[in-house]
Order: C-alpha cells, then structure tokens, then sequence
C-alpha cells in the first residue's frame, strides 16, 4: 500500500504560527535577536576607527626658539595629536607614557632653533607607546609632513637649502614597549581578560541559575545553611576556574607567542582577584534576572558584546568617539586591559596598576550590591 | 503549650502580591502521628508546608514547631525538620553516596561517614551508592530523597506529594516505611491528592483556595461533610450525569469507574429529586460516601466558610 503524506498547508502554517507565539513570549531572544544587531550596528559602525586621531602627546620643549615653537604649533594643529601636557623633565614623560596618560612624548632639543637654522638637523625625539601599534601607527606615518610642512614658511630664500633631501630634522622615532609593532603582543595578554569577562559572567550566571530552576536551590534552602554560604560556596570554584584560564593563556602568550613579561606576575594575579571578582557579581545579578538556563546563556552577550567592542581590545580605545570611550571606561575589561598589558609588557608596578584598578573595584562593589539586593528578593 | 504536639500553629497567613495563598489555617499535629494535606493543584499546601520550615516568611499567624516559635525560629527548626519538595531536587550528576554525604555535611553532622552508610543500608540504597541520581528511575529517586531527609535524624517530616510518578509497587513499600517511622516517634506532615493515601493518614487536613476546610480523622472529615451518596449502575451514565447536575438538589455527580456516584447535602431532597430516574435499566443504591466523594464535595463548594474549631 503507498502511504503519500502530501505537504499540508494547514500544518506548515500552523507550525509557523506556534513558532511566532513562543517566539514573543520569549523576550530574553527576541531581545538578542534585535538588540544584538542593533549594538553590532552602532558600534561597528561608530565606534570602529582604524585611523585613530587626536591621540593625547606630551612635549618636553628645552629649547623656546621661534622654530621650536613653531612647530609645537604645528603639532597641536595637526589633526594627530592633541598636546595635553608640557613636560620639564623625561622622568616625568616616561611615567606618564607607564600610566597610558598620554601616547607619544615629543622632545624638542636644547638649541633646537639655533642647530635647525645652521643646518645641523636637530634631533627630535618622538617616544611613542605602541603596545597598540594599530594606535600609533598612522600617527608616527604623519610625522614628516607635518614636520616639513610647518617649517616651511621659515625655511624659505637663503635658507631654502635647508628643507633638502634629508629634511631639516633628525626625527627619531622609538616605538616603547613593543618596538617591532607586534600585534600579538597587544592582543594576546589581553585575551586574558576577554576569556575571563566571557566565562566567569557566563559560568556564574548558569550555575546559579541551573541549582534554581533543577529545583536543588529549594533543598538547600531548607537545610540549615545561610544564603551567603552557599553564593560564596558556589562561586569560590570559578575563581580558582579563572585563575586556571589565566595561567593558560599566560603560559601560551609567553611560549607560543613570546610576549615580553616585564612586570611582576604575583601582582598581576593578585589584582586580577579583583577583575573576576567584578565579573562574577555581573554573573550572580544575571542569574537573579534569568528565568531559565537559557536566559542564563543569552544575557552575558549584552555585556560581554561591548566589553569586547568598547574596552580597547578590538579596536584603539582612543579612536572612538567620546561617548564610546565613557562607556568603555565603565566597563571592568577596559581598565583591566591596561593593567595587564602595563604590567607585562611596561612594567608598571603597584602604583600604576592602582590607578585603573580602584575603577574596577568600584564596579565590582555596585554590581556586587545590586546581586545581594536581588538576590535576597528570589528567597521569598 | 502542649508536649506532645509536633506542631501547633494558629492564623498562618501567606500573600503573593494580591493573592492569598494561605489563609489563616490553623494546624495542630502529635508527635508520632501522619498527617495529610489534601486539596487540590493551587490550593496553597505547598505554601503552607514551605511556611513551616522557614523557607517563607508567613505574613501572618503564630504558634510553634517542634517547641520553637514558628515565626522567629526558622534556624533551629530547620536543624530538625526533614523536607522532601514536590519534585527531586537532588544532584543528578552526583551518585547516590555523594548527595548523601553533602546533605551530611549541611548538617554538619558526626560521624559522617557513618551516617551515610547507615542511610544507605535502611533504605536498600547501598548497592547503587555509586549510580549517578539522574539516572535513577522515580521510585530510587524518591528513596534517596527519602534518605536525605532522614540522614541529620529529623523529629518531623515535611513531605510534598511524595509519591508523584513513583509506581503503585513502590508507592506501598513507602507508605510502609513511612508508618514504620510513625511507630519510632517522627511525626509526618504529607501533602497528597491520592485518596488512597489520605486514607493511610492519621488525620487529615483539607485545603482549597487557601482556606482549611476539615481536618480530623479520615472518619471524622466524611462524617463532617453531612453527605449522602447514591451509587447508580447502567448504561448511558455520562448522560444521566448530565441530566443529574442540572437538579438543585444533586450537589455532585462524579463517575466512579462504571458507577456514578450522586451525592446532595439534604437525604430528603435528594431522594425526591432522583425519584423519576429510579427505574431500570439504572440500579441504585445508597452508599457510605467515600473520601473521594467528599474531596470533590469539598472542591466543588464555593467560598465555604471554615470549619468550628
């Protein structure tokens, strides 16, 4: 007998109808599948600037001759370089180079305008902090012109000569950090804190969530045990989980990719205590707010999509517009994305790090109350 | 107050937002004795039982548990009550031994070990110590959680619907265990809709819609009821049932297997009612009305009042 099932409208209608009902009650995707897009679109679109400007610069000026000026001028004109600070000393230039304060420092010689206009190409020395090259590149590119460019005028009738085949200055460029302009050496310690913000958000959030809706959270609730032990009973495991992620890309960075490791790696785990830390708290409030594990699973995108995008791990930090960059500064990963690229590939100590990480604490502090806060209300 | 009483509560009180879960039920359990809940799906006995052992805070009522204020006392009940939820709630990727030595731990108990042994050998779990708990079938499931509610020695046990999904087979040989247990001196509070189950209890407590309807003893809550039931066999029942129902009279009409069972508050008007249906092919006869009859009895009657104390 020939059974001929033949395709039926009414079925293949109403599967799709069922599937739009669930899909509307279903919120937490319906949000993903619009607001994902939506943050992608805004983001890449804005945020995402490979040709960084108006990158902050120090100058070290010895010399207050009309050229030296002249060109100090000319490179806060340019679009390149904002001149935030003048320096008196080049300690103090490399320290604010350790703390990220400001990308390039520009040194412009004693008797700069007296060698300049003999003829003896004055050396200008021009430090830049290229753990990022994506960041510097560009700007270092430009240099010369603006260099030649803002000399011209002076350098005119007699002294035409002066501006000939080798340029009226030495320029002396050295790239700190990471002098070969490796990119590996930017991202790969920051991957580090990319594969911490993923997991330990995720991690958390499902395992809570999970002994919740299994039920198990009822059981343990009715045994004589106190809320705080059991949150901190569960989330202990996990750091030691992040800690393992650490040593393994670590150890990975180090052999396969020989990323300098400048700094001290004791102070780098103990601070990154306070990352994870920040990062579970987004976890347990995420696990308070989902429904099922599901939820669980789809909610850290919405942190961890900007995190990556916002935090300078993707992209120069300082090409983004300014809201992008405020948002960035909130976000944990993008404070902790420089103390450890500081640390291992600068060589900041405690000092520098405590700069950025009192930012990450303070996070971890508020999400920390907002988890305890909601966590109380799922009790009753 | 009362030594011999497990537990003595008075007005307990539970709201969700606008909704009165619980609505001042009063409750009072001897040592030693089963106890079952019954009402319906919703009816508020989970809250209830959740209420007394401190996982909810109740909005109003008094009284005690096991000697401690039901109120303000949570913590030290808690140390001293078993609690079995409606579903396993378990770890099903732990083996039968390590979720029994983790409740073991909880209560941070002495001789842990031991006790786990012990809890494993009582209830015959010992040679699947080492089998994972999600795959055990419902009945092992619920034995386990059986043996966890006992490892830390409780002095009463909160069970809600036990035996949901457990096998007839298997469901006896819990109802054994459990009035074996009775006889030791632990005190059971069940929640069930079986009535076979009610009728295995000491007392009964009946709940809907929040509100304590009977309580007594299995005897008592039918006697309470003041119902009289008439059985009728035949043909054509479902439709005689619907002609049935529309009489004021007949209070209920529910289908028993291959008899209907007919049920009003007043004999009188209920034999003058069914007076024109008496005639072959249908057989009646008046009955003892069952559990049964008076649970639906009870389900069905609009906002009744409480029950005298």
């Amino acid at each position: 007998m020939k059974t001929w099932r033949a395709f039926s409208p009414a079925r293949f209608w109403a599967m799709i109808y069922k599937e739009f009902i669930q899909m509307r009650r279903d919120r937490m995707t319906f949000g993903l599948m619009i607001g994902v897009p939506l943050i992608q679109l805004i983001l890449f679109g804005f945020a995402i600037n490979s040709d960084p400007k108006h990158l902050p610069a120090a100058v070290l000026m010895a010399d207050n001759g009309p050229q030296a000026r002249t060109l100090l001028h000319a490179i806060s004109n340019s679009a390149y370089f904002d001149v935030v600070r003048q320096l008196k000393t080049e300690e103090e230039g490399h320290a604010v180079l350790a703390r990220g304060e400001v990308q390039f420092v520009i040194n412009i010689p004693r008797n700069f305008s007296r060698d300049l206009l003999r003829g003896d190409r004055p050396a200008v020395l021009v430090e830049a902090d290229a753990t990022d090259p994506g960041a510097t590149g560009n700007a270092l590119g430009a240099l010369p012109v603006i260099f030649n460019n803002a000399l011209q005028n002076d350098l005119k009738g007699p002294l035409a000569f002066l501006s000939g085949t080798a340029g009226p200055i030495d320029l002396r460029v050295h790239a700190l950090y990471n002098p070969e302009a490796i990119t590996q050496y930017n991202i790969v310690p920051a991957l580090m804190g990319v594969v911490l913000t993923m997991t330990m958000v995720a991690i958390t959030a499902l395992a809570i969530t999970r002994e919740r809706e299994s039920g198990t959270m009822e059981n343990l609730l009715s045994m004589p045990t106190r809320p705080i032990e059991v949150m901190v009973g569960k989330i202990i495991p996990y750091i030691l989980v992040g800690y393992i992620q650490m040593s393994l890309v670590l150890a990975a960075a180090y052999a396969i990719f020989h990323v300098p490791i400048v700094g001290s790696l004791p102070l780098l785990f103990t601070v990154s205590l306070v990352f994870i830390a920040a990062n579970l708290a987004v976890g347990i409030t995420f696990s308070t707010v989902a429904q099922n594990q599901r939820q669980a699973m789809q909610m850290p995108v919405f942190f961890f999509l900007p995190s990556i995008l916002l935090s300078g791990f993707m992209f120069p930090f300082r090409g983004m517009p300014l809201w992008c960059q405020w948002i960035g500064e909130t976000l944990p990963l993008t404070h902790f994305l420089r103390i450890v690229r500081g640390i291992l590939l600068k060589g900041n100590g405690l000092a520098e790090v405590t700069a950025e990480l009192w930012q990450i604490a303070l996070f971890a502090a508020v999400a920390l109350l907002i988890a305890v806060k909601r966590y109380r209300q799922t009790l009753d | 107050m009362d030594e011999q009483l497990a537990i003595d509560v008075r007005g307990m009180t539970k709201r969700f937002g606008g909704l009165l879960a619980v609505n001042h039920v009063d409750l009072s359990v001897r040592a030693g004795e089963v106890c079952g809940v019954l009402g319906p799906n919703g009816s508020g006995k989970t809250t209830f039982i959740r209420m007394l052992c401190g996982l909810l805070r109740a909005d109003g009522g008094s009284g005690q548990c096991l000697g401690h204020d039901v109120i303000r006392e949570s913590e030290a009940i808690k140390r001293q009550v078993g609690y079995m939820t409606q579903r396993f709630s378990f770890w099903e990727d732990l083996t039968i031994a390590e979720n029994l030595d983790f409740v073991a731990r909880m209560y941070a108990l002495e001789n842990r070990r031991r006790a786990v042994t012990e809890s494993l050998e009582r209830l015959g779990l010992a040679g699947r110590r080492n089998q994972l708990a999600g795959q055990l079938s419902g009945g092992w499931k619920q034995r386990l959680a059986l043996a966890a509610c006992l490892i830390h020695h409780p002095r009463l046990l909160l069970l809600d619907e036990p035996t949901a999904g457990v096998d007839p087979k298997a469901r006896r040989d819990f109802w054994e265990e459990i009035h074996h247990l009775a006889g030791e001196g632990l005190t059971f509070l069940i929640a069930t809709h079986y009535m076979d189950e009610a009728e295995r209890c000491h007392r009964l407590a009946f709940i809907s819609g929040g509100n304590l309807l009977a309580r007594g003893t299995s005897a008592e809550v039918v006697e309470q009821a003041h119902l009289t039931t008439w059985s009728v066999s035949g043909p054509d029942l479902p439709e005689l049932g619907e002609q049935l129902r529309r009489l004021p009279a007949v209070r209920q009409a529910a289908s028993f297997g291959a008899t209907l069972h007919v049920s009003g508050d007043d004999p009188r008007a209920l034999e003058q009612a069914i007076a024109p249906f008496r005639q072959p092919p249908h057989q009646w006869r008046l009955i003892e009305p069952g559990l049964e009859d008076v649970f639906i009895h009870l389900m069905e009657r609009p906002a009744a009042p409480p029950p005298p104390a």
